[in-house]
């Protein structure tokens, strides 16, 4: 199938990762660039512990990848899986789309007979 | 192609699909509303849908199995929780066992359809889809999605081929 083979697990964890505004900020900021855990505290109303939280559950979904470099770490956003989680709505909307073109097919039978 | 907007929250994981067709309110209503009709479109061509229950009414409950290439069949079961013809119908769709018996574990989808007329004869029709989890929308997808889109120029063809031989 078009989706990349994702398991069941991994879907949730992805669209759970995703379920929190935080969180999702978090990702946009990583696509953007390259953060330290400390600069992203720094950003959002929230002790640094809260945000370490939240970048392990995005670790844990794969949307980020998290390095140490010296006493810092680096999140980085992981594009790969930030796409796949469109994709699974993307799909299902091509399932609509083709229903509906099968629908348009048959109404124009009626013009026809 | 039909469909003019659609909508896709990742979040809520709906999808909401915005279509426009050349027939009036009551003619569209009827693809619903007829199984023969709806098994023509329901399943894609690599897995045509056969409903072989469609109690068309609120509280009502249809059942279909959609078969796949290799005869494999997959089946599901929807429930009509509002029905308000020939503008508004909501059901609940969801996988059912070899039996029809409803398999929980799966999640149901929420559909909201409605129908407006849009001008000239035309029918605008809005489907608002809502999914439990993630994990049900893969395994719908799995559903014999996976060649829809080639073989959907082949079903097309069979249409044509099929006015022809009227």
């Amino acid at each position: 199938m078009v989706v990349d083979q994702l398991s069941e697990s991994e879907v949730d964890r992805l669209f759970h990762a995703l379920a929190d505004s935080t969180r999702r900020s978090i990702v946009v900021r990583a696509i953007s660039g390259e953060h330290s855990v400390s600069s992203l505290a720094a950003s959002y109303a929230m002790s640094f512990a809260a945000v370490q939280k939240h970048v392990a559950v995005l670790e844990q979904a794969s949307l980020v990848t998290k390095e140490k470099r010296g006493r810092e770490q680096i999140v980085r956003a992981n594009r790969e899986t930030v796409r796949k989680a469109r994709q699974l709505l993307d799909e299902y909307e091509k399932i609509w789309r083709q229903r509906a073109d099968r629908i348009a097919d048959i109404l124009a039978e009626d013009s026809e007979d | 192609m039909a469909v003019i907007r659609t909508e896709k929250d990742p979040e809520a994981l709906s999808l909401t699909v915005i279509a426009e067709f050349d027939a009036g309110v009551e003619r569209v209503w009827q693809i619903w509303e007829d199984p023969r009709q709806l098994e023509r479109w329901w399943g894609p061509p690599t897995w045509p849908a056969t409903f072989d229950t469609h109690e068309f009414r609120e509280g009502g409950s249809a059942g279909y199995y959609m078969t796949g290439p290799d005869g494999e069949k997959s089946r599901g079961w929807w429930k009509f929780t509002s029905i308000d013809a020939p503008h508004r119908l909501e059901f609940d769709d969801g996988f059912a066992d070899e039996s029809g018996g409803h398999v929980e574990a799966m999640g149901e989808t929420h559909a909201v359809v409605t129908l407006e007329e849009a001008g000239d004869g035309r029918t605008r029709m809005t489907v608002v889809s809502r999914f439990e989890s993630a994990e049900q929308l893969q395994q719908m997808l799995e559903m014999g999605m996976e060649e829809g889109l080639k073989q959907a120029m082949g079903q097309i063809d069979g249409i044509l081929a099929e006015r022809a031989s009227v």
